[in-house]
């Protein structure tokens, strides 16, 4: 199978991701689609890694996996916050930070 | 044959994602990750990826998305309300994620790297992809961005509970003979 | 050996200071006081340790420089936080210790009720402490910390009393003047780096015997930038109208600093440097020229003013002014010779004025005071001992030390001739105004202050009241305290004007002509290779002088006695007749008005345009401009903060988006 394909397919999860951010307004959601643009960031990097047959791609990808856990524990630590205070789960309630 | 998985994988995947997107539901979102994970990792071992597909399966699909599954019961199935605040971002923001995929997309097939076109090389080092293999890359070359990843996961740990955590409450407004 | 004690002598008194400053809420106030003086004590022990430890050393080589690490590093130009320990810088630290030592016991008692005493004791071990950076610095940049350090600590100790608005502006007018005197010593520092490439004493001395010729205008601009300093630190003319004022301060400070030591930092300054100075006579000259100005024109002012205080004040500065003309003109250890006894007797007069004035509960003012002989016989006698030394009475310390320098003047002769008759006017009005004081306040029938003394045996009760302007006093920080102290009844007083008085009358034995000459021996190592090294005046010319130096301060008590006792009417008539003259002394030569007209006026008329058009228009536009901008550019920009989540991912998804389709256009 060409490179080629897994970089479009990468492109194409990466779309879904961000149409799902900017369209969802619950916050678990957000995450989630967070976590399917960062796996296909991953996707893309690994088939770079193949493409070059060097595996420090991998490495890369493992300290992104590293990275998207700790976002998603921060965030999902936030939803929880958010839910005790009694807030709405809707970002687009959230604009303490209008200017 | 290896066509078929990849196509097999890719529709999986992609399945997986728009459902994401789509379910309105989050318990049904985080399901369906679940599922696009699933054939990711198939995909990923297409990529002669063995160490990551496994780590992707029982890092990502198990432990991660059972913490989404937890929250997610937690906070309830919130229904998203009807009205919605800038509709025009609902129009605007997909029009600009698809442009930005065709970009992506002339940038890949339009490029002028020629082994773009190909598996990549047959010839790979022995073992490439396994847990020795990424084991020993991570432990010699990558030390310092190891040992950066387990702190800031650390930092990240520390902070969930602090942000989650149960607040004290002020001991002056406890009820009366409530003790902290 | 010598270098560690003298690092130890500057660690002393600074360790004093900052542990009174820092535990002023825990340590007891008299333990406050027993600290800084064993600091003072510490230092001097450690002074004489260092004298012994140089004496050691055979003559050519008595000179130490030593340095703790590097003060600072520019390019392969090093500044080392050094000290350079010669005769001539332990005689100042033995003096200043020494003096500095028996002030601060003076203090102990004599600011016993007074609210600030930690305050007061940790400044007056700070300027000890600067004071000891000053004389034992090994470089031009190290003397300029020390020289900045001690214009600091004289400001805080006149502003002592910060209530009394007189003394916080004397301690303005002090420190501006000092800081005119910095500057004009930094110019010199820049210019000699400049001209020899270093600034450590050893070298620059070496050097600048080979990089300059005598009188080049180079080496005559950075003596006469030096003596810029010099001036005003010693409150020579025209930069003396601070010291008088500086007399807003405790009578302990004005007794250590305006009159003891800081101000004699010019003169020790000149004898430092006389390498460079007898490269340059012209400056010499000019210095010599301003002392002998300034110590006739504070003579003429002493005998006119009736405040105590300053009436002290002036005699210091007449004094300098001998030892200026004393190092102007080659007398260097002449000079150092007449800085050391002043230094004892001045204290002396100082620390008995104090007595005095306290027991006028805070008058200051000759005209009120009368009949203290019965009243304070132990104060009117340590006062009459400073009064004989200061107008060199046959056999006092100060008959030996300014006869030296008198008669070195005659002995250079030419124009020096003019400044030995200037001198011997100097030293006439110096006994009368001396004892003009004495005649004043001794004899006669007791004032009601003195006469409560000698009754009930303690200082009359006075609502003090500030001897300037005549306001009521703040007795929590104005004065020193609800209790006023005098001699004959607190020791610590009484030991420090005994032992001073001790040294003001046999001080001078050390330095008889023919016979000892303690001083110049001593001192040779520093001066041995100045031209003036061989030149003195023969002892037999020297007792000639000194003759000539005991008629003319007879003869000036004789006046003082013929005006003040015989026939008092005579300063009345004398005023009336010469009235201009005698306005122009009391208003102290308009030494004020004239500084206020030339500098202060136009200087203040520049600032009030600065402010008002410059500041206004010009600043205030400016930044009203810029402050305008930045607003209208936040209200433009402001409605995109939306604090939309979603709509910050769509501005940078457009952001990428913008840029992968750049570098697509670009690629192709």
């Amino acid at each position: 199978m060409d490179i080629e394909w897994y970089l479009v397919l990468s492109a194409l999860l990466f779309t879904i991701g961000l149409i799902g951010v900017l369209v969802r307004r619950n916050p678990v959601v957000i995450l989630l689609c967070l976590e399917l643009m960062l796996s296909a960031g991953a996707l893309a990097m690994l088939a770079f890694s193949r493409m070059l047959g060097n595996q420090d791609g991998q490495v890369f990808v493992l300290i992104v996996l590293v990275v998207a856990a700790c976002e998603v524990v921060v965030g999902l630590g936030l939803v929880v916050a958010m839910y005790r205070r009694r807030l709405p789960l809707d970002v687009d309630e959230m604009k303490e930070l209008k200017g | 044959m290896e066509q078929v998985a990849f196509f097999f994988g890719a529709l999986g995947a992609l399945g997986g994602a728009i459902a994401v997107v789509a379910v309105k539901n989050p318990f049904y979102s985080v399901l369906a990750l679940v599922i696009h994970l699933v054939f990711l990792a198939g995909i990923f071992l297409l990529l002669m990826a063995q160490f990551l597909a496994a780590a992707l399966i029982v890092v990502y699909a198990g432990a991660v998305m059972v913490l989404y599954v937890f929250v997610a019961a937690y906070v309830g199935g919130i229904e998203e309300p009807k009205w919605d605040s800038s509709p025009e971002l609902k129009v605007i923001g997909p029009i600009l994620a698809v442009a930005l995929f065709i970009a992506i997309s002339i940038a890949i097939l339009g490029s002028g790297l020629s082994a773009l076109g190909t598996p990549g090389p047959d010839e790979v080092p022995s073992g490439f992809g396994t847990p020795e293999a990424v084991g020993h890359l991570m432990m010699e070359d990558f030390l310092i961005a190891f040992e950066a990843a387990s702190l800031l996961l650390l930092i990240a740990a520390v902070g969930a509970i602090v942000l989650a955590g149960r607040r004290r409450e002020d001991p002056n407004k406890l009820p009366k003979g409530g003790e902290s | 050996m010598t270098a560690t004690w003298a690092w130890l002598v500057l660690l002393f008194p600074l360790l004093g200071s900052l542990t009174i400053g820092l535990t002023f809420r825990v340590l007891p106030e008299r333990t406050a006081g027993l600290v800084g003086i064993a600091a003072i004590v510490a230092a001097f022990v450690c002074g004489i340790l260092a004298l012994i430890g140089l004496q050691g050393e055979p003559s050519e080589s008595r000179h130490v420089a030593s340095s703790l690490w590097e003060y600072a590093a520019v390019g392969d130009f090093k500044i080392d936080l050094g000290i350079y320990v010669d005769p001539l810088s332990i005689f100042m630290v033995l003096v200043v210790t020494g003096v500095s030592s028996l002030i601060h016991i003076y203090s102990f008692s004599y600011m016993k009720s007074d609210q600030g005493y930690h305050r007061f004791f940790s400044y007056l071990n700070f300027f000890v402490f600067s004071m000891l950076v000053l004389v034992l610095a090994g470089n031009f940049i190290m003397l300029v910390v020390g020289w900045a350090l001690v214009g600091f600590a004289s400001y805080a100790l006149i502003s002592y009393w910060y209530r009394r608005n007189t003394a916080t502006k004397a301690g303005m007018k002090a420190f501006v003047i000092n800081v005119i005197g910095d500057i004009g010593l930094y110019i010199a520092a820049i210019l000699i780096f400049k001209n020899l490439g270093t600034v450590e004493y050893g070298a620059v001395f070496e050097r600048a015997h080979e990089a300059f010729t005598v009188n080049e205008w180079e080496i005559v601009a950075i003596c006469l930038c030096l003596l810029v300093g010099a001036f005003a630190k010693s409150a020579q003319m025209p930069f003396h109208t601070w010291l008088a004022d500086a007399m807003e301060g405790p009578t302990p400070v004005s007794s250590l600093i305006h009159a003891a030591t800081m101000v004699t930092a010019g003169v020790y300054l000149i004898a430092r440097c006389h390498p460079l100075f007898e490269l340059a006579p012209t400056a010499a000259d000019v210095a010599a020229f301003v002392g002998l100005a300034t110590l006739l024109i504070a003579g003429t002012i002493a005998i006119a003013v009736t405040d105590l205080k300053r009436i002290i004040a002036y005699s210091t500065m007449s004094q300098i002014g001998y030892m200026f003309v004393g190092v102007g003109i080659g007398a260097y250890s002449a000079g150092m010779f007449h800085l050391m006894t002043h230094a004892f007797f001045k204290a002396l007069l100082f620390m008995a004025a104090g007595s005095f004035i306290s027991a006028m509960a805070n008058m200051q003012d000759i005209d009120k005071m009368k009949g203290f002989r019965k009243a304070m016989p132990f104060t009117a006698a340590m006062f009459i001992i400073g009064a004989l030394a200061l107008s060199g009475f046959p056999g006092t310390s100060g008959w030996f030390s300014k006869d030296e320098i008198i008669d070195f003047a005659h002995f250079r002769g030419g124009m020096y001739d003019w400044m030995w008759v200037g001198m011997l006017i100097g030293a006439f009005m110096t006994a009368i105004y001396s004892f003009r004081i004495i005649f004043r306040i001794l004899p006669g029938p007791a004032c009601k202050e003195a006469e409560y003394l000698e009754e009930h045996g303690h200082v009359i009760h006075g609502e003090p009241t500030n001897p300037a302007t005549g306001e009521a006093e703040d007795t929590e920080v104005g004065y020193p305290g609800e209790e006023h102290h005098i001699a004959e009844q607190a020791g610590g007083m009484k030991f420090a004007m005994s032992v001073l008085g001790v040294l003001a009358l046999i001080g001078g034995l050390v330095q008889i002509p023919g016979v000892d000459e303690v001083i110049t021996k001593f001192l040779e190592p520093t001066f041995e290779h100045s031209v003036f090294a061989h030149m003195h005046p023969t002892v037999a010319e020297s007792w000639v002088g000194l003759g000539e130096g005991a008629l003319i301060s007879i003869a000036g008590i004789a006046t003082a006695w013929l005006l003040y006792v015989k026939r008092p009417d005579l300063p009345a008539r004398f005023r009336e007749r010469f009235s201009v003259i005698y306005k122009l002394c009391v208003n102290k030569w308009y030494g004020d008005e004239i500084v206020d007209f030339l500098i202060v006026g136009p200087v203040k008329a520049f600032g009030r345009f600065c402010s008002g058009v410059f500041e206004r228009g010009v600043i205030g536009g400016a930044t009203a401009g810029v402050a305008g901008l930045t607003r209208s550019a936040g209200a433009a920009v402001r409605d995109l903060q939306t604090g939309l989540l979603r709509g910050y991912a769509l501005l940078m998804l457009f952001g990428i988006l913008a840029i992968v389709i750049y570098f697509l256009i670009r690629s192709i």
